[in-house]
């Protein structure tokens, strides 16, 4: 589903990913996890279109297209959808009448029918149930007044509604309590299908105690220095990240 | 250069879908203004004699003002004897019905979408058409004169009802006003009057489309609603003027009397005359008195404008609140682009006890537009317990453009309290790039945070007025953001 080949981007001239490479089929769920400054935000943001960053090499195919050529919303129309690290506040706009655009830009997309009213709060009662969302905040403008954790279930509640092919979480579990970072994986689980696929950017583990991924791969300076199954993140979450980085100096020497 | 900002530079490139030309023959006056010029106008008009004298009166009090410099806009010096003060479509005599209106006026209507046809059968709404200076249809009126509403151009006004017009004509915004509304006072050629008698609730909205068209004809209206007790009104001015070169003024008068205990008068604006080219060549100089006086207990005026359109705006819709708990309420979207100017705002002046007024202004810019709001509170000594509540907000699009605020608060009652609150944000690329993640295209984007900056004042517009604002602001600011 998703291609990434030799991916390097830099911002203001200084490198941030080094040649990054990874290949995501349907139905899986990658977690990538790095120390801070290591390029896992970033590497989201190049994904989902964010003009910042200067793609200075590399490839991306998403289902065989050329995703770095896609406006940030076409990846979107495609099927391609990021939960943002810091959910923007759009006061004024309520979060009802956002989403409703937004699934119906995708769908014009599709080449399927626009929902209407009706239809839309059908589709949006349902999908709330997933992330446990409290009905006042669907009227309520986007994220504004939202607390961390509501903003941070809100973006799954997008991502309910707007059912991607390929769903980045950035670091979406930053700033979320027990309760809330388990209502927040229960409702990605939930979601998860055989027909579409997860990358979940994380810098800790406990996460992936509950969204639990088939691989995981350690981001260090910009590169991929170590992938496995998800004993990995156990093994990380002992030993630390400098654990991997002399591994990867060593690697490097030889 | 990020995208925001490409955005915004695109989002000013649309041409003005209204510029178009009726070539119907004007019966004009010559260029100029003299008491001749103005002896003219009273005489095409028919005026009784004491109307003749009050513009006299007015004009030769225009002639020992000034014009006022204080607004933060920048203009040529204007040339008062080079423009036409009195421009008429030829016609036989007054049309009793659509059939008898000049096909072509009635084309140009159709193009700004408005058809009279149309709106008679339909919309529930009267339309009093003012092309130029005079009036040339007017429906719905049957229906309200069952109900005893005045609804008639103000000529009509003038010879139907003379007494009316007689005691309420300057009784808010006397001759000696200001520059531009002695002048509109000595010159002024049309406009609405509106009168609902005690107890009537007007059934439907009152709506007026007025045209600027014969070239260099400067456009002088008058409008008069007067609120008689326990009646409401609910009334809308829509305005858009074909594309010329030259600068056109416009310096209209509007007064509104809410007369008697509870009367309550809506006021609602969507202004988008041409603001002049990409490069800032053309549009109108939009210099206009709107000023509304509560006299009885609990009566009300409401100010609702979406001004979008002119080269410049000069205009501060304003409440004098002398009935005890009378209330004020100014509600405004300014939108600047390209290089368009708008210094707007609101005057509340506190007579009466327990009065209270409201304010919520919403100023965008984009382009190189600039953009002021100019406020006044003023609490005068017997305006014991009087409140006010003033919020004023800018939105930029973009960074060559500008925002300003000029609030000014009088407070002379120990008892009044004054709330003001502003701020100034700026359209941020983090809101544009999390729409177009959601799937949403930049234009979509704008539009929505716009849209939603402005929200406060759109719920204030009657229903259809409302979506034509939405559609309005999208189009004011189409190509401002890439």
């Amino acid at each position: 589903m998703l291609e990434i080949k030799d991916l390097h981007a830099q911002v203001n001239g200084s490198e941030i990913l080094n040649g990054v490479t990874l290949r995501v089929n349907a139905g899986e769920v990658h977690a990538i996890m790095g120390p801070n400054g290591s390029g896992k935000s970033t590497l989201a943001q190049v994904l989902a279109g964010r003009e910042t960053y200067d793609v200075t090499k590399g490839e991306v195919l998403f289902d065989g297209k050329n995703l770095l050529e896609m406006d940030p919303e076409e990846r979107a129309r495609e099927g391609l959808f990021m939960a943002f690290q810091y959910p923007v506040e759009i006061p004024g706009v309520s979060n009802t009448y956002f989403l409703k655009s937004a699934l119906n830009a995708i769908r014009k997309h599709r080449g399927q029918d626009e929902l209407d009213a009706i239809e839309f709060l059908q589709l949006v009662k349902e999908r709330m149930k997933l992330v446990e969302m409290d009905e006042s905040l669907l009227n309520r403008p986007v994220n504004e007044g939202f607390s961390g954790g509501e903003k941070k279930r809100n973006e799954i509640f997008h991502m309910a509604v707007l059912e991607p092919r390929l769903a980045i979480l950035d670091e979406t579990d930053s700033g979320l309590d027990i309760d809330a970072l388990r209502i927040v994986a229960d409702g990605v689980n939930k979601l998860k299908r055989k027909d579409n696929a997860i990358i979940v950017v994380t810098h800790y583990q406990r996460l992936l105690n509950y969204i639990i991924p088939d691989y995981v791969h350690v981001l260090v300076d910009g590169r991929i220095v170590k992938s496995g199954s998800k004993e990995l993140a156990l093994e990380l979450e002992e030993k630390g990240y400098d654990w991997v980085k002399e591994k990867a100096e060593v690697e490097e020497a030889r | 250069m990020s995208t925001a900002t490409n955005t915004i530079e695109q989002l000013a490139n649309r041409e003005y879908k209204w510029g178009f030309i009726t070539d119907i023959d004007a019966d004009s006056a010559p260029k100029g203004l003299n008491e001749e010029i103005i002896r003219f106008i009273s005489l095409k008009k028919n005026e009784p004699d004491w109307l003749l004298e009050w513009r006299l009166r007015a004009y030769r009090h225009w002639l020992t003002m000034k014009e006022p410099r204080w607004a933060n806009v920048k203009y040529h010096t204007i040339d008062y004897q080079d423009i036409i003060y009195y421009s008429a479509p030829k016609r036989k005599a007054r049309p009793k019905s659509l059939a008898e209106v000049d096909p072509e006026l009635l084309k140009t209507y159709e193009k700004l979408g408005i058809s009279l046809q149309e709106q008679e059968r339909l919309a529930g709404v009267a339309v009093d058409a003012v092309f130029d200076s005079v009036s040339v249809a007017t429906t719905f009126k049957e229906k309200l004169a069952e109900l005893g509403i005045i609804f008639c151009s103000f000529s009509e006004a003038v010879q139907d009802h003379p007494d009316l017009v007689r005691k309420y004509l300057g009784s808010v915004v006397p001759y000696t006003d200001n520059f531009f509304a002695s002048l509109n006072s000595a010159v002024f050629t049309d406009g609405s009057f509106c009168y609902i008698p005690k107890g009537v609730r007007c059934p439907m909205e009152l709506s007026t489309y007025f045209r600027i068209n014969a070239a260099n004809t400067g456009q002088f209206e008058r409008t008069l609603i007067v609120a008689e007790e326990g009646s409401y009104v609910s009334y809308l001015e829509g305005c858009t003027a074909p594309m010329r070169d030259e600068n056109q003024l416009h310096a209209a008068v509007v007064e509104l009397i809410a007369v008697g205990e509870n009367a309550h008068i809506k006021y609602s604006t969507v202004q988008n005359w041409y603001p002049g080219d990409a490069e800032g060549r053309g549009g109108i100089y939009n210099f206009v008195t709107k000023r509304g006086k509560c006299i009885g207990r609990n009566s009300r005026i409401s100010w609702t404008q979406v001004e979008t359109g002119s080269a410049i705006t000069w205009k501060y819709p304003s409440v004098i609140l002398q009935g005890e708990n009378s209330v004020g309420e100014f509600y405004s979207v300014a939108v600047t682009n390209n290089h368009q100017q708008a210094d707007t705002g609101t005057k509340m002046i506190h007579l009466g006890k327990n009065t209270r007024s409201t304010i919520v202004s919403k100023g965008i810019s984009a382009g190189f537009g600039q953009n002021s709001y100019r406020g006044l509170v003023d609490i005068k000594k017997g305006a014991a317990n009087a409140r006010n509540f003033s919020q004023c907000d800018s939105l930029l699009l973009g960074d060559k453009c500008g925002a300003h605020t000029f609030p000014y608060i009088e407070v002379r009652n120990n008892t009044a309290r004054v709330e003001h609150e502003a701020s100034t944000s700026k359209i941020g690329e983090d809101q544009i790039f999390y729409c177009k993640q959601r799937g949403l295209s930049t234009e979509d984007a704008v539009n929505m945070i716009v849209n939603g900056f402005c929200k406060e004042v759109f719920r204030e517009l009657p229903m259809e007025f409302a979506v034509e604002a939405q559609k309005l602001l999208g189009i004011s600011l189409e190509g401002s953001v890439g």
